[in-house]
């Protein structure tokens, strides 16, 4: 069996604001084993990022709360020292953002910042460094990188920097590798080349990827296990297949139906969830998502708690309805309604 | 930039001509002077030429060196030429000393933001940038000078470096805090917030990401951003101060240096130095505005020309 890498037991994430408490991760467990990839997905504000910072102990500060247990290799990272944090990121925790545009220092030369990274880390000189930087940069396909090192993150292109995003948080060779939405701001086809370059690089750097994203289209190529989360919390939890060919959750069912498929029929309109996120000072009573579900009946006004209901081991979800009910009723949704026109 | 100082030395001009009791003849003839006096006078500084003439003309002198003052008749160019050495002592050490304290008390002051320390620093600066020049000025002298409630510094003058350098710097210490408050103050108000921004800015997530040490991030990611709007005030200030522009820290302190002799011209309404001071501070202002962008072309790799 697979080296157990973290396991997240009912982590909270509380912000103190003047408005209130902000519960942005509201008791999500989770675990990830070496070589695989876990995919987060859920729309903004549903928690996704805070979970992916709170692992990389970003979220720290003074309005901050935690409960729970990020156990990383058996250590609980919640517990450690700010100073003892810093030896985890970076070295065996490597993140990579959603914006490259704003995540590289603009005054720094692209080479400088992964030298910087290694060296934080590593007691090795300039020498060395730099040539692992150079090595780096050509593993995550960037041409002429002797030269290209040089350059300052401006003279990048997008898909670029992400590549030099992505070579920097693997500088260190991280266990685990987070990338928080890291194909939002590119186009489609550099979409793609990233996603494929995480998924070759994760089993060239033998680690573990967190992938989070709001596009299940993109997670669908990757991921091994999908979390779906909806206002901090999990609403459903299986495998790639079980989430995507037997989803419990009408949340997800938006989700999936808010995708273009060329495999289907075409629908009039692409499907949208109606309404809103909840706020997560004031979250709704009962099933977070009742007030936006179509199927929402008395007993949701109880929060359904995250169990299996389909016979697949490992699947859970958090949703009251039948599930013969919810077989016979979501293609609706997923496909727009059009699969009888059809 | 020539085209720059020109119309600034014209303005001048013109605005000094146009000032109630502008016309210099009338003031030089003297109380019981008669037409025929004026008149000659006039002729002599050909003060009754067309206006673009007489201007062009000051400028001809001035740029040669041959200006003379209408009230006693001492070289312009010489004149500015003597201020220079009192008032760039005072200037480099009055910048060395609010840049330096300036950045110091921003960054504490970001650092601990909304805390005691904070608190006091910015109660503190409020009170720097409100003070006025004239009024510390005195009040030090008072508190410290010969002759006040303590003596430990020499009151006013100057002496110049090559004299002795340890006179030099006794008497130049109080002029020196007197001009650089109000800068540290103001400084280090724009260096907090500039630094509370970048803060946020996702280059310093990623670089906290990386595993840096806070101290890292600050001098190396944080800073650096944080500098730059800095450097424009410096470089603006600075060329002001050095141009002249420390009039009444000079007045106070009696340090014979341009802005002291601004201040005699101003009083005895002379016009001839007051434009060979002016376009020497204006002179100041463009250079340095220059040097300003060179600066920012090092700081930010995104606006250097290739």
């Amino acid at each position: 069996m697979a080296e157990r890498l973290l396991e997240v037991n009912d982590l909270n994430v509380r912000f103190a604001t003047e408005d209130g408490t902000v519960r942005a991760v509201d008791g999500i467990s989770f675990g990830l084993e070496r070589g695989k990839v876990l995919g987060i997905v859920g729309e903004s504000g549903s928690g996704k990022s805070v979970t992916a910072m709170t692992l990389m102990g970003l979220t720290r500060g003074v309005n901050a709360r935690f409960e729970g247990e990020v156990l990383y290799k058996g250590k609980d990272l919640l517990q450690v020292s700010d100073t003892e944090m810093q030896n985890y990121r970076g070295n065996e925790l490597g993140m990579i953002f959603q914006d490259p545009m704003t995540s590289l220092n603009p005054v720094y030369r692209i080479g400088e910042q992964i030298v910087e990274a290694i060296r934080a880390h590593e007691n090795v000189d300039k020498r060395t460094a730099r040539a692992r930087t150079i090595e780096l940069l050509r593993q995550v396909g960037i041409p002429n990188p002797e030269v290209r090192a040089d350059d300052f993150p401006h003279q990048f292109s997008g898909g670029m920097r992400q590549r030099a995003m992505i070579a920097m948080a693997l500088s260190c060779n991280p266990s685990i590798l987070i990338s928080d939405e890291p194909t939002t701001a590119l186009d489609v086809t550099i979409q793609a080349q990233i996603v494929e370059l995480i998924s070759r690089l994760k089993d060239d750097f033998n680690s573990a990827v967190i992938f989070i994203t709001h596009d299940l289209g993109v997670i669908a190529e990757i991921a091994d296990e999908i979390i779906v989360m909806y206002a901090g919390r999990v609403v459903e939890r299986g495998s790639k297949r079980d989430v995507f060919y037997d989803p419990q959750m009408p949340y997800t069912w938006g989700l999936l139906g808010s995708i273009p498929r060329l495999d289907r029929p075409r629908p009039e309109r692409l499907h949208t969830i109606e309404g809103m996120p909840p706020s997560l000072i004031n979250p709704p009573q009962g099933c977070k998502f009742r007030p936006r579900c179509p199927h929402a009946f008395e007993k949701c006004k109880e929060e359904p708690p995250l169990e299996n209901r389909v016979g697949t081991p490992g699947h859970l979800d958090r949703c009251w309805l039948d599930v013969e009910f919810k077989r016979g009723h979501r293609d609706e949704t997923i496909s727009g309604g059009s699969v009888a026109a059809a | 930039m020539i085209i720059v100082l020109l119309a600034v030395s014209f303005v001048t001009y013109l605005i000094f001509f146009k000032i109630p009791g502008g016309d210099p003849a009338i003031r030089i003839a003297g109380r019981t002077a008669t037409n025929a006096n004026i008149e000659a006078i006039r002729q002599k500084l050909g003060l009754n030429q067309n206006i673009f003439v007489q201007w062009w003309d000051m400028m001809k002198q001035l740029l040669s060196g041959q200006l003379i003052s209408y009230y006693d008749g001492t070289n312009v160019v010489q004149q500015i030429k003597e201020g220079l050495p009192a008032t760039f002592s005072l200037c480099i050490g009055a910048a060395i000393i609010w840049l330096g304290f300036g950045i110091l008390v921003g960054v504490i002051s970001a650092v601990t933001a909304g805390r005691a320390s904070d608190q006091a620093i910015t109660a503190l600066a409020l009170i720097g940038i409100s003070l006025p020049v004239a009024w510390l000025g005195l009040i030090m002298r008072y508190l410290f000078a010969e002759g006040g409630v303590s003596t430990v510094m020499p009151d006013g003058g100057y002496v110049p470096l090559t004299t002795s350098p340890v006179q030099w710097f006794t008497h130049l210490i109080m002029p020196w805090f007197t001009l650089a408050i109000l800068f540290i103050g103001f400084y280090g108000r724009v260096l907090r917030s500039n630094i509370l921004d970048t803060i946020n800015e996702d280059f310093v997530r990623t670089a906290k990401a990386k595993g840096l040490s806070s101290r890292q991030i600050l001098v190396k990611h944080t800073l650096r951003a944080s500098l730059i709007p800095i450097v424009t005030l410096f470089g603006l200030d600075f060329a002001a101060v050095l141009g002249g522009g420390a009039i009444i820290t000079e007045t106070v302190y009696t340090l014979h240096g341009v802005g002291y002799y601004a201040y005699t011209s101003i009083q005895t309404q002379d016009l001839p130095p007051l434009m060979g001071v002016t376009l020497y501070g204006a002179a100041f202002i463009v250079v340095f505005s220059t040097l300003v962008d060179v600066a920012y072309a090092y700081l930010d790799p995104r606006i250097r020309l290739t």
